[in-house]
């Protein structure tokens, strides 16, 4: 029986360790390739599993042959606009929701909540005509204005800020203090952990867009690091310079597991209560 | 009362703005495009109403590629992801040294940019003139015969593809599941192990009980995310996948809205509406099962 219950052990503990090994193998590989100079990656016919002589040329070509940092400093002003923009839009409604009475409140958040199923499938073909009746293709406000509301975001926030006692509102309003301020010194310091979980999402969300910012930009000045990833592959580093391409894409990845090792506590909590992927 | 409910839709009013002009007139518009037959975009005009869209889009062989793509792929990922994140999940459980180590390494898929990655799959899996790739090497090994997995044959192409969508998906399941597997109450494993109750027996009777209702929503949101796959596909194959014959649904209403084969708004709405159908039939029916299967 003991003896069962230790090869058991040790069964799991394999099967644990495969999938680990299947996860970090393709992030250990880009690594591994982007320090391998061009010319010794190109003459492995059995690639090496790790090299004594690491460069960083590669790095200095992702930067120099194609727009890498164009792409990167698009992606942040794109994902700090949108959030920040998002936060103005949802904090107020959630505000709203959960703590003002209003006729009609109850029909107005059910349908907040139907649009919730709606998939962006279905709407991004009218949005992607509004956008370029509107002659934004091309600029950061026809990436930004369809992505700055999510109606999932205010009813997470609706929820916890109805958590707060209703004391401490009237107790506001008898010193004579204005909702807005209520909402700034009070609701939002303590709904901050929720706040910090729907920005962290909603960065990962900017930073990894595709869809959206393929179909609204041609011009590579406003080319995502997604976008800029595929353009590198199909035209980037002339002949198929793999070592190049992976350095990009370890630039690419580097903030957002930067920003895992940080909030990794954070984001699985946020995600496992707030996350859809797959 | 009155000043207040000013106050209240002002609060609103960027919420709604937005909603409105990017939510529930495009959800509108998106019908009336389907029906428009011969709608051209540069000149904002139509001949007539009718299903035509709906016929060419059905009658289109890219589209029935992409159908067929689509599903293949639904039905070999839902099911193999579920199951393999709740063997993971189960094993991780049960142990105590090291699990939070693992748990953080199966996070890592999640936080990374999926065509970013694709790109490293795709070199992994990829035949080129200098080197079989590393995937084909080891199948040289166990003595099997090299593969062109990216432009190869179409299992081969389409294995790549469930791979790389299971890699993908994994993270946020075995999240999901590890957590409910913990909310379990010890109590009821305390009580059945002092009747002498069987590991399987507990398993089949208390473990997947409790946690059917979280299986469901990892089963019905899994389908929803399988039917909508598409980047996976372009970060392994390219942005030309009717070319690479790996073209998903999402993809074909893409490509019929903008690119070489774009300009058909119509085309593409009828496509979106057929895709929303589809999942919407799946979901019901699996909601169907759901109320039928799971312990509240």
């Amino acid at each position: 029986m003991k003896v069962r219950k230790h090869i058991l052990t040790v069964l799991i503990y394999i099967l644990l360790s495969v999938w680990a090994i299947m996860v970090i193998f393709p992030f250990y590989w880009m690594l591994l390739t982007s320090v391998k100079s061009y010319g010794s990656y190109n003459s492995e016919y059995v690639p090496e599993f790790f090299t004594l002589a690491p460069t960083f040329e590669n790095f200095a070509e992702a930067f120099t042959a194609v727009n890498l940092a164009q792409y990167f400093l698009n992606t942040f002003i794109f994902t700090v606009i949108t959030t920040a923009v998002m936060l103005i839009v949802i904090v107020p409604a959630a505000f709203a929701f959960s703590r003002l009475d209003f006729r009609g409140k109850n029909i107005v958040f059910t349908l907040f909540l139907a649009l919730m199923m709606i998939p962006n499938e279905l709407v991004i073909i009218t949005n992607f005509q509004t956008i370029t009746d509107m002659g934004l293709r091309n600029t950061f406000s026809g990436l930004i204005l369809p992505s700055v509301t999510s109606v999932f975001y205010i009813y997470l926030l609706k929820e916890n800020f109805e958590q707060i006692p209703d004391e401490l509102y009237k107790a506001a309003k008898v010193d004579g203090t204005s909702d807005m301020k209520y909402l700034l010194k009070v609701m939002i310091p303590i709904c901050k952990p929720t706040i910090i979980t729907i920005v962290i999402l909603k960065v990962i969300e900017c930073w990894n867009s595709y869809v959206w910012p393929r179909l609204i930009t041609d011009d590579e000045a406003y080319f995502l690091v997604s976008n800029g990833i595929q353009e590198i592959r199909e035209n980037g580093f002339g002949r198929e310079n793999i070592p190049a391409m992976m350095a990009a894409v370890v630039v690419i990845s580097l903030p957002l597991i930067v920003l895992f090792i940080i909030f990794r506590k954070k984001i699985m909590e946020g995600v496992s209560r707030g996350g859809t992927k797959g | 009362m009155k000043k207040n409910s000013f106050k209240a839709w002002l609060y609103l009013l960027p919420a709604i703005i937005f909603l409105g002009v990017f939510m529930l007139y495009p959800l509108i518009d998106v019908f009336v495009y389907s029906f428009e037959e011969g709608y051209n975009s540069a000149s904002q005009t139509y001949f007539g109403t009718g299903t035509y869209n709906y016929e060419y889009v059905l009658h289109d062989p890219y589209f029935m590629q992409a159908l067929r793509n689509t599903f293949i792929l639904v039905i070999i990922t839902v099911p193999l992801s579920t199951g393999f994140a709740l063997l993971i999940s189960l094993a991780l459980n049960s142990i105590k040294k090291l699990r939070m180590a693992f748990q953080t390494i199966y996070f890592l898929p999640y936080v990374t940019n999926t065509l970013a990655v694709g790109l490293v799959f795709m070199i992994l899996f990829k035949k080129t003139a200098y080197s079989d790739g590393l995937v084909n090497i080891l199948i040289n090994m166990f003595g099997g015969e090299s593969v062109d997995f990216i432009d190869g044959p179409y299992w081969a192409k389409m294995f790549v593809l469930c791979f790389y969508t299971i890699w993908i998906v994994l993270p946020f399941k075995v999240l999901i599941l590890t957590s409910a597997l913990a909310s379990v109450s010890d109590t009821y494993y305390k009580a059945a192990r002092i009747d002498g109750t069987s590991r399987w027996r507990m398993f089949t009777k208390i473990t997947l009980p409790m946690i059917s209702p979280m299986i469901f929503y990892l089963v019905i949101t899994g389908f929803i995310g399988a039917f909508k796959a598409y980047s996976d596909s372009v970060a392994l194959f390219g942005t030309d996948l009717n070319a690479a014959g790996m073209n998903t649904i999402v993809g074909y209403i893409y490509d019929m809205l903008y690119g070489d084969s774009g300009g058909y708004p119509s085309y593409a709405s009828a496509a979106a509406i057929i895709l929303f159908v589809i999942v919407l039939t799946i979901t019901v029916i699996n909601l169907m099962i759901s109320k039928k299967k799971v312990h509240y």
